[in-house]
């Protein structure tokens, strides 16, 4: 489903990805997890193309999304993207910030939009919030409305960043089981996280990244429980 | 005491002035204010949004242009459009005054909007723009139905007071002559301290802007200070 093949990224001088190589399968949950710096957001990034990469290729669905003459907007429309930050459009309430892409992405009527936005409001357990805009939400609901705004178009692939490090302890859980529910139905997921737990039990395969290299992965057990690589030991003696 | 009085507070000269200095004089600096606010925010947008944009072709002309009309005086730029232009190429503006007026306001006040619009945009934070296009919407769409509609949130405050500046300066505007009936208060009031040799016609003038400026101060103190916790 997303293939990365030597993928490097510069920002000036500094390379901040140094050939990376991941394949993920569709259905898959891949966890990205490694050192603050290691270029975990920066891959992610490149993979929907917020960054450009300076060499190598993505490709997503089969579609090569570095390629020049790609439709990126196309492209993206297949790929939600989650922030740690949940970037919400505050102008909007949140059955609004669901129906803005329905509508102006993908031409939607406004009802039809609605319907489909109420209803994915719903799955992430936020019916009756649709008319609350993003300050009258708490962080944990907020990140579930940036869920459910990214999964209304009905991506094949879902990247998360961090998505839970902005939040209070206590609302962590909650975004955690959108997602862990979303893995369930089989969505494809590249999730960078601090979260070790989840990672431990959601994912199928974990990478370990520093430096802007893959140092090491495998399945959670392995990567989490008897990591081969000693950066991989010292990274995860200091968050576990 | 009461020659001061009489010289500044001349209550018969001030009743003569009513009702034209509101049906007239008052009517004309608002729709002076009105055109010229809406030309130059028009303008401002355009001028802003080329002053973002990817391409130099665009950027640098909207930067010159900018420069160089914050750099005038308006005073200047009012009289090279009121009568520098029509000398030069003949051209006869429609609605004497009217037109030319507001065009040079919007010309200047474009400039200034520009920069107020432009800062708006870019206090937007950036990952506005990256949610946005990570959900596949184009640029341009993103611009439309993200970040511009916030950034005028943003601006609100800024925009208000160049509003307020735009309805003083319309006074400029008393060098260009008038039509008859075509008079803002300014040129109103002066006129009037010519013909009644008294200053009383100046002094109800000032007070006509007063009546509108006061309480627009007071709005864009609440609109900074409501603005202030948010961001
Ligand atoms: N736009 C940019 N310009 C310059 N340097 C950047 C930019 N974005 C990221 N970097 C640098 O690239 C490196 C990797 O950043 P990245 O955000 O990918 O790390 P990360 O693994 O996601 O870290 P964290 O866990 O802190 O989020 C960092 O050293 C960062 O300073
Ligand atoms: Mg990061």
């Amino acid at each position: 489903m997303i293939i990365v093949e030597g993928l490097r990224k510069s920002f000036g001088a500094v390379e901040v990805l140094r050939g990376i190589d991941l394949a993920v399968a569709e259905r898959e949950v891949v966890c990205v997890i490694g050192p603050s710096g290691s270029g975990k957001s920066t891959l992610l990034r490149c993979i929907n193309r917020l960054e450009e990469p300076t060499a190598g290729r993505v490709v997503v669905g089969g579609v090569d999304v570095t390629a020049p003459k790609v439709d990126i907007d196309k492209v993206r429309t297949s790929m939600g993207m989650v922030f740690q930050s949940f970037n919400l459009f505050p102008h909007k309430d949140a059955l609004g910030n669901v129906t803005l892409a329905l509508e102006t992405v993908l031409r939607m009527d406004r009802a039809a939009a609605e319907a489909r936005g109420r209803e994915k409001l719903a799955a992430v357990g936020l019916e009756g919030k649709e008319r609350s805009y993003p300050n009258q939400l708490s962080g944990g609901q907020q990140q579930r409305v940036a869920i459910a705004r990214a999964l209304v178009m009905k991506p094949k692939v879902m990247l998360f960043d961090e998505v839970t490090s902005a939040l209070d302890p206590e609302l962590v859980g909650e975004v955690l089981g959108v997602m862990r529910d979303l893995a369930d139905k089989g969505m494809t997921m590249v999730v960078v996280t601090h979260e070790m737990g989840f990672a431990r039990e959601v994912a199928d395969r974990v990478v370990f990244m520093d430096d802007g290299v893959i140092v090491e992965q495998g399945p959670p057990a392995d990567v989490l429980g008897s990591p081969t690589h000693e950066r991989t030991q010292s990274f995860l003696s200091k968050v576990l | 005491m009461d020659g001061l009085l009489e010289e500044f507070f001349d209550l018969d000269i001030i009743a003569d002035m009513f009702p034209g200095l509101v049906t007239e004089a008052m009517k004309n600096t608002l729709v002076f204010t009105f055109f010229s606010f809406v030309g130059g925010i028009v303008l401002g947008m355009v001028l802003a949004l080329m002053r973002l944009s990817r391409s130099r072709a665009l950027r640098w002309p909207a930067a010159v242009y900018i420069d160089v009309l914050r750099g005038l005086p308006a005073l200047l730029t009012i009289v090279f459009i009121g009568f520098g232009l029509p000398i030069a190429t003949g051209i006869r503006f429609p609605f004497p005054t009217y037109t030319p007026g507001c065009l040079a306001l919007s010309l200047v006040y474009g400039a200034y909007m520009a920069e107020t619009l432009r800062a708006g945009i870019e206090a937007v934070p950036p990952g506005q723009m990256e949610a946005a296009r990570s959900l596949g919407m184009p640029h341009r769409t993103a611009m439309r139905r993200v970040i511009v509609p916030q950034a005028f949130r943003i601006v609100i405050p800024p925009l208000t007071n160049e509003l307020l500046a735009l309805f003083k300066d319309t006074s400029l505007l008393a060098v260009l002559g008038t039509l008859a009936g075509g008079k803002e208060i300014l040129k109103f009031s002066r006129d009037l301290v010519n013909v009644r040799a008294n200053t009383s016609p100046l002094v109800a003038g000032g007070l006509a802007y007063l009546v509108i400026t006061l309480p627009m101060l007071r709005l864009v103190g609440r609109l900074e200070a409501r603005s202030r916790p948010a961001r």
